[in-house]
């Protein structure tokens, strides 16, 4: 499995999910400066969180419009995968390879915590190690993850079982659930053909029992299990 | 020269919930008659044209493509 690391001005948790993958597959991904024109050949390409040109104008925005980003888009029509992790997932929103758009959270706090989801389905190559309906937890650290999206695209979304994962009750003592507001506790949606997936909760830092938990990985194993049969 | 600003709102239908904690903190100190408070964004944009046709045609692309999100933001443009 090639895999490769879109890396910007601003990104944080680049070697973070380098070692992810490298935990999971046995080698580091290649990384890519954002001002590179070509991606190297791939199979995969990963959109790490941070935040990318300081968050200024929108989150995602001006990353959106950076030289890899169109042969991003070029490839993304092509066939290869994508995942975008938080800020990932921002500028996923903003190149219009994902639909929506990640606002501010509702509460206007920078949210860092751990929240309960719900893998949604267990039959693409980002969950296929994830049981059907199950909950996981994964850290989020985010200021800007209120999924919106105008009301006949939400109803699509859901329709076409485009919704990745959701925030789901907990028992811990943090209120709400729903850490920023997303409509229908919205925290990952894939593109119409699956291939493209973002969310905000970060499956890197959770890829150790030592350093809090190890659900996070199911994803980086879904992918490697998926994409190197 | 021409200056050109642009006025970029939340579309109707999004929450802005720094609107709604700017309507509280004005509530709080007194200001007991507003209906409703919406944040936006400003830019000033200075172009090396005469053309005012021109101007406004650069600075809705630059809106469309770059400076406002259509999925949640409305704009209006002024040249001066």
């Amino acid at each position: 499995m090639d895999v490769s690391l879109i890396i910007f001005p601003g990104a944080n948790c680049d070697k973070d999910t380098s070692l992810a993958i490298k935990h999971i597959t046995g080698k580091h991904p290649k990384h890519v400066w954002y001002k590179e024109t070509t991606l190297p050949k791939s199979d995969l390409v990963i959109l790490p969180g941070g935040f990318s040109h300081g968050d200024y104008l929108r989150s995602g925005a001006i990353a959106a419009k950076a030289p890899i980003i169109k042969d991003l888009i070029k490839k993304s029509a092509d066939g290869i995968y994508v995942l975008g992790i938080c800020n990932g997932f921002q500028i996923l929103t903003e190149c219009g390879l994902l639909q929506g758009s990640l606002i501010k959270n509702n509460s206007l706090k920078f949210v860092s915590r751990n929240v309960r989801l719900r893998v949604i389905r267990n039959d693409t190559i980002f969950t296929s190690n994830f049981k059907e309906n199950e909950d996981v937890n994964m850290p989020i650290a985010h200021h800007d993850g209120n999924f919106y999206i105008d009301d006949n695209s939400l109803k699509k979304i859901e329709e076409e079982g485009r919704v990745a994962f959701r925030y789901i009750e907990n028992n811990a003592k943090h209120s709400p659930y729903n850490p920023n507001g997303s409509l229908n506790d919205i925290a990952g949606v894939y593109n119409d053909n699956f291939k493209i997936l973002g969310l905000m909760p970060h499956p890197e830092r959770a890829i150790d029992k030592i350093t809090g938990g190890d659900h996070g990985a199911k994803i980086f194993e879904s992918m490697f299990h998926s994409l190197s049969q | 020269m021409i200056k050109v600003t642009v006025y970029i709102t939340l579309k109707k239908d999004v929450l802005d919930p720094q609107g709604k904690a700017i309507h509280v903190a004005l509530n709080n100190m007194g200001f007991d008659k507003i209906n409703g408070v919406r944040q936006g964004k400003l830019i000033e944009i200075n172009l090396d044209t005469k053309d005012f046709d021109e101007a406004k045609e650069q600075v809705k692309k630059m809106s469309e493509q770059l400076l406002t999100n259509p999925i949640i933001e409305d704009f209006t443009i002024e040249l001066e």
